[in-house]
């Protein structure tokens, strides 16, 4: 009997035909949602950390103004650094390896007929130990470049592939804004970050040239400090601080006007960023979920009537109330599954062709799978079931009747 | 289900059985208190005006609804003493329902929708499908067999209901206004195939019609009024 109530339940979802299909499309939707959102959430939050630590966590990031991890107006115009700042920490604190000082801009580099908006960083070689750039081919900046602030510059990979092609750029000369600037080395790759940001799209130049030709100032933005093995973050961050208040004249009770962050902020930072992302995502996965459940319910109840009906004379000819009972939740189980794994498979599909696009990890959590599933499983039952138990719950007479 | 014995018993009895709707001011008697006896092989008609509770009546006597008040022996089993389960049995295996509507399966072969009561009996497909076709060929409409019931004539889905009834191989056939929705040629056709089932299968039918023409195709007349039987009696043969 189980074998043909089977049967029937086959029959009755292939004879609706149309009503089967939207429910299993409305179980895709849901369960492909909530998987394929999920799935690039926690890819990127996984992203994060695996960048953070790539850049090492011995490095520590000083920047100018109150808070900058909070972001917002700070009101004033913040009091920018100055190389001699940047040599001073990296001179007074034993502890600290290297400190760069960093300064940016973004600007146009072409060479012949191409061309490519990146962004200009004005900086010296210690730029390359503390965030351990590679060079691949060409050389590091010398001595009387940096000095004197020669047109020179070290580009990163995407430059290259635009501007080169398949060409070897060292010795060849770009221009950036109006500067004739020639190119002495080539990074190696380190390929896209987090949310994608392409990492080897900059162009370096020695800080000097940069301020004269670019900025038009002898501003410092940003310094990046490498500490020695095995010295704590806590520590080095105190210490950072001291000196930069010695530095900066900063008199007692009166507050920083630099920030020092470590990579555990950075991280933390960066988290709370892919956390609201996650949360986004599954937002709008919840939203799938319910459009998809609402769907289903929906369709259940516009075909309610005749649903009745059918029970109505399945009754009537002698089916017994469990026998009906068991053919409705055997289509509404087959209807479920059947959505359900084309919805987990229409998921990962998204989630994989997301990651891929985002560079970011393709790791699927088989607890969001079951979970999304079982939603879905629950709503079609539900959905399915119950209207039909009611029925079967009539006298016959009054399920024929049904209008 | 275990045989039941009908010793001395009409094959079906009513005593007293009432049925109200509903309660208070808007109480309806739609059955007050009816007497019949029914015996195995008869043809009988019921007639009366529209609301005696005629249909009511029907749906007790196939157990698609239960009396209020009164006995109901079917084979001699008091039907109040069943419980849903027992009574879709008696169904499955004693009756077979003709309605006004046809209430067939929508999108669903003739075929299919007779060989629906002998999937509940348990029958093999093999047989299911024999039996189903035997029936199609009773009411003359074999060869329509793949045909849904929107590509058939009310007369044709009718008869295709009258397959599903005979299909169950029951004892008694109850027809609610069989040819309510069908013209005068395709109701004496279907009157036809009943009296036919009745003479040579020894069928017993009850039949609700408006239709004086069609009531003549039975041996009995019951004609009530206000849930009452008016009278009983056998019908005058046309001339
Ligand atoms: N489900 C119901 N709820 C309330 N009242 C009902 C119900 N079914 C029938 N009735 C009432 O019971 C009475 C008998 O109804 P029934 O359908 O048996 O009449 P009938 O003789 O079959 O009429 P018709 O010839 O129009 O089919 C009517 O007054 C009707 O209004
Ligand atoms: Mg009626």
């Amino acid at each position: 009997m189980l074998l043909e109530t089977i049967r029937l339940a086959i029959q009755a979802i292939f004879r609706n035909a149309l009503r089967s299909f939207l429910t299993v499309l409305g179980i895709v939707i849901g369960v492909g949602a909530v998987i394929a959102m999920v799935t690039i959430g926690q890819g990127s939050t996984e992203q994060v950390t695996a960048d953070v630590e790539k850049l090492g966590s011995n490095m520590l990031m000083i920047m100018p103004g109150q808070d900058a991890m909070e972001g917002g107006p700070s009101g004033t115009v913040d009091q920018m650094f100055t190389i001699r700042m940047n040599d001073m920490i990296e001179e007074q604190l034993g502890m600290v390896d290297v400190s760069a000082p960093l300064s940016t801009a973004r600007a146009r580099a072409v060479f012949g007929n191409e061309n490519r908006r990146t962004d200009i960083v004005g900086t010296d070689n210690r730029y390359f130990t503390a965030a351990r750039w590679e060079i691949a081919r060409g050389r590091q900046f010398d001595r009387s470049e940096l000095q004197s602030g020669k047109p020179v510059c070290v580009i990163g990979e995407s430059v290259r592939k635009e501007l080169f092609g398949t060409s070897d750029p060292v010795g060849e000369v770009i221009r950036i804004k109006t500067l004739s600037c020639e190119i002495v080395g080539l990074l190696r790759s380190k390929g896209a970050s987090t949310f994608g940001s392409d990492q080897d799209d900059f162009v370096i130049m020695p800080i000097r040239t940069f301020q004269r030709r670019i900025a038009g100032n002898t501003d410092v933005s940003l310094m990046i400090v490498s500490v020695r093995e095995g010295v704590s973050t806590e520590r080095a961050k105190k210490e950072i601080e001291a000196a930069m208040r010695d530095i900066r004249r900063i008199g007692r009770g009166e507050d920083d006007d630099f920030t020092v962050m470590d990579m555990k902020q950075i991280a933390t930072m960066l988290s709370g960023i892919t956390g609201v992302l996650t949360g986004l995502l599954s937002a709008v996965a919840a939203v799938s979920l319910l459009v998809g459940g609402i769907g289903i319910m929906n369709i259940m109840l516009v075909s309610v009537t005749e649903r009745t009906r059918e029970i109505g004379i399945r009754l009537a000819i002698g089916a017994q109330t469990r026998q009906v009972l068991m053919q409705f939740l055997i289509e509404a189980i087959i209807l479920s599954l059947f959505g359900g794994l084309i919805g987990i498979v229409v998921g990962l599909g998204i989630g994989l062709a997301g990651a891929n696009m985002l560079s970011i990890p393709f790791n699927p959590d088989p607890g969001i799978i079951l979970m999304a599933f079982g939603f879905s499983a629950a709503v079609g039952v539900i959905f399915g079931f119950f209207p039909a138990r009611r029925a079967a719950r009539l006298n016959p007479i009054d399920a024929l009747r049904h209008e | 289900m275990a045989e039941l014995s009908s010793e001395g018993e009409p094959l079906i009895r009513l005593r007293g059985i009432s049925r109200l709707y509903g309660s208070g001011e808007a109480e309806v008697r739609a059955l007050d208190g009816i007497d019949l006896d029914i015996q195995k092989g008869e043809f009988v008609a019921i007639m009366g005006p529209s609301g005696s509770g005629k249909s009511t009546a029907m749906n007790v006597i196939g157990c698609l609804d239960v009396p209020t008040a009164g006995e109901y022996h079917f084979h001699g089993v008091e039907v109040a003493n069943l419980n849903a389960d027992q009574r879709a049995l008696l169904r499955r295996h004693y009756l077979g329902f003709i309605f006004q509507g046809y209430n067939l399966l929508p999108r669903t072969s003739a075929l299919h929708n007779v060989e629906l009561p002998l999937i509940y009996k348990g029958l093999g497909r093999a047989q299911r499908h024999a039996a189903a076709i035997e029936a199609l060929e009773k009411v003359g409409l074999a060869h329509r067999a793949h045909h849904d019931p929107s590509e058939l004539s009310g007369g044709q889905q009718q008869r295709v209901a009258i397959a599903r009834a005979l299909a169950g191989n029951p004892e008694v056939i109850l027809a609610d206004e069989p040819t309510g929705n069908l013209d005068t040629r395709l109701s004496v056709e279907i009157m036809e195939v009943l009296k036919g089932l009745n003479e040579n299968e020894g069928l017993t039918i009850v039949m609700v019609t408006h239709e004086a023409d069609m009531a003549a195709f039975a041996n009995r007349l019951i004609w009530m009024v206000d849930g009452r039987i008016e009278s009983d009696g056998p019908t005058r043969k046309a001339a």
